[in-house]
């Protein structure tokens, strides 16, 4: 009842303009981060709880618990109760700052470079031509890619302007046919979860 | 003799001219004169004055302010206008200040450059906002490069900001949006009355038991990512329903589930969908508590945490259902490259190519929305996607039609599609 409500509440607010309708919209959209910071409380519980099982009971790999459980809470005690410098004095940059950019920004960098290799392995995986639709797929990436880069137009200008047409027509006509389906199944998802059609969500699986 | 013949050619030239220097002398005295004795004599006249002298851009300001309601807001803005000054030369912007009828402070709300049109809409700066129902009043000043400002006189706003019960912009969605509503229950109903509907088969779907049967045979446990996007994406929303279903034959096959998540919300609610999942499988004591477990709401950091798992507990099994973004291919490449077998499904186009790559089956798109209707096969459900297919049939109708108009257009010189885009496209509203 309360996300029918809430649903139907929501659906109309958007064709009505006027203040009140708008106040509705702001109160809703202030509340949810609220519960957000809320429930980052569950969460931090959870992770606290799975890897303290795993130290207590010894369990496979539940050395790597200690790697969680420690930069956890230890980040925090730097960042509110030990704001000091590396130096000992208040001046910037502070421990919790040393650590974050020592160690957590080149992890983070690290992650996200090895997507170019990722890139590469599944490039290589797709790009094989065992089929004819499979070489359709080959040729149409060698042109889209050399039509992408500087040495592509050594080939001549029809390369580039070819590449360019298949990004333009074909590719974004596939584009648009997802995008259309997936507007679609968005407002049949809304709808039956406002009607308590889909209760899935909110746990049971129905019979 | 021969000094005086060349005074008769001179002064017939002279009498010749004569009448046409007296012409310009007695129309216009603006001529400059050759001989500075000359200037002396003949004195300035006062219009001649006027135009030698340059206006004063300081003094220049703008006039009458006219301000008129915005149509389809919430009564928080005002379209303001103003006549620009006869002279703009050394004016370098307009300062337009308001202040509420009555007040004393005015406040700085806009500055339009002078080359631009003297028109603006009020009331999207949030540190000066419209209040509806308040009565304001504006004063403009022209400012010169050096900030020094000129008011012009101040102009009471003959209307107040009012908002609208209903935004004359959005009839069209309402059509569109009540005609699709409409066609979804048409199918709901025609389901509940025990029509059979026939559903096209999806090889991602059907592979989920099968891959269900594979991890428990192996003796290994199932991944399931519900996405990395909060609880308000509707993608997040069917992952969790596909969820509950995965969960609940999980539960029948008695297999390890591990559910990592990234968003605290979603945490607590995959968790209670998947405590319901093994109840309503008769399984409650099977239930781990440990099994949905939040890792970080950082991307990179969570993605390190699920292939972290992938490697060390090698799940024979993994789904990615759900919002993803760039961490979709580090996900599916490593779970590829520990053997799972692997079913992915997003609405993320961009995403789509990394999972058909690396997965076994990927669910693309809508198929994602409609996953759940075919693992639970109730009449509503099926229904739903019987409704959004007839949706889409109109629209495919609508691209044929436009398609006929414009070769029609190409062959015949006609402008039939301008027309019908003019009648049925949705404009920009805000």
């Amino acid at each position: 009842m309360i996300v029918m409500v809430g649903g139907i509440l929501m659906m109309v607010q958007y064709f009505i303009p006027h203040q009140y309708s708008q106040a509705v919209f702001n109160s809703y959209t202030e509340w949810a981060p609220i519960v957000g910071a809320f429930a980052l409380i569950l969460g931090v519980g959870s992770l606290t709880r799975v890897h303290s099982h795993k130290i207590r009971r010894k369990a496979k790999n539940w050395q790597y618990s200690w790697a969680v459980l420690l930069p956890l809470f230890g980040m925090p005690v730097f960042a509110l109760l030990l704001p000091q410098s590396l130096a000992g004095g208040m001046e910037e940059p502070s421990i919790f700052h040393f650590l974050f950019m020592h160690i957590q920004v080149p992890i983070q960098s690290t992650m996200f470079s090895l997507l170019a290799f990722y890139i590469a392995s599944a490039a290589f995986r797709a790009f094989r031509a065992k089929s004819a639709l499979a070489t359709v797929l080959l040729l149409a990436a060698v042109i889209v890619m050399l039509g992408q880069v500087p040495i592509g137009e050594v080939f001549g200008r029809w390369l580039p302007e070819t590449g360019l047409w298949i990004l333009r027509y074909p590719n974004l006509a596939a584009k648009r046919a997802i995008m259309l389906g997936v507007g679609f199944g968005i407002l049949a998802t809304n709808l039956k979860i406002i009607f308590g059609v889909e209760r899935n969500w909110l746990g049971g699986a129905g019979k | 003799m021969r000094k005086n013949w060349i005074v008769v050619p001179a002064l017939m030239i002279l009498l010749l001219l004569l009448p046409a220097l007296s012409v310009a002398q007695s129309d216009d005295e603006i001529l400059t004169p050759v001989d500075d004795s000359l200037s002396t004599v003949t004195e300035p006249q006062p219009v001649a004055e006027e135009q030698l002298v340059e206006p004063d851009p300081g003094l220049d300001v703008p006039g009458a302010v006219t301000v008129m309601d915005k149509e389809n807001d919430a009564g928080d803005l005002l379209l303001v206008s103003f006549e620009q000054p006869l002279y703009t030369d050394g004016i370098f912007a307009y300062n337009i200040y308001r202040r509420v009828a009555g007040e004393e402070t005015w406040n700085l709300v806009e500055v339009i450059p002078a080359d631009e049109p003297p028109e603006f809409i009020d009331g999207y700066d949030p540190e000066f906002p419209i209040s509806p129902g308040v009565l304001y009043e504006y004063r403009i000043a022209s400012a010169t490069v050096d900030e020094e400002e000129f008011f012009g006189s101040v102009f009471e706003a003959e209307v107040v900001s009012v908002g609208e019960i209903y935004h004359t912009g959005k009839t069209r969605v309402l059509i569109a949006g009540g005609l699709f509503i409409f066609l979804i229950f048409y199918y709901f109903g025609k389901a509940q009355r025990g029509a059979k509907m026939y559903l096209r088969p999806i090889a991602g779907i059907e592979a989920i038991d099968e891959a269900i049967g594979r991890a428990t045979e192996m003796g290994k446990p199932v991944l399931y990512v519900p996405g990395l996007s909060t609880i308000s994406d509707v993608a997040t929303i069917a992952s969790l329903t596909i969820l509950g279903r995965v969960a609940k034959k999980i539960a029948q096959y008695q297999t390890p589930l591990m559910v990592p998540n990234r968003d605290p919300i979603v945490y607590t609610i995959a968790d209670e969908v998947v405590k319901q999942a093994y109840m309503e499988a008769g399984r409650p004591d099977a239930y781990d508590p440990d099994s949905v477990f939040f890792l970080t709401t950082s991307q990179f950091a969570f993605v390190a945490g699920v292939n972290g798992i992938m490697m060390r507990e090698k799940p024979a099994t993994n789904f990615y259902l759900g919002m993803f973004w760039a961490e979709s291919l580090l996900l599916a490449e490593t779970g590829s490259l520990s053997g799972a077998i692997q079913i992915a499904g997003t609405d993320a186009v961009t995403q789509l190519p990394f999972f058909i790559t690396t997965c076994d089956y990927t669910l693309i798109g809508e198929e994602l929305y409609a996953a759940s209707a075919y693992l639970g096969r109730e009449p509503k459900q099926i229904g739903a996607v019987k409704g959004q297919d007839s949706c889409k049939a109109i629209i495919m109708s609508f691209i044929t039609l436009a398609l006929l108009l414009a070769i029609i257009d190409l062959v015949a010189g006609t402008h039939t599609l301008d027309w019908v885009r003019q009648v049925i496209t949705m404009p920009i509203v805000d």
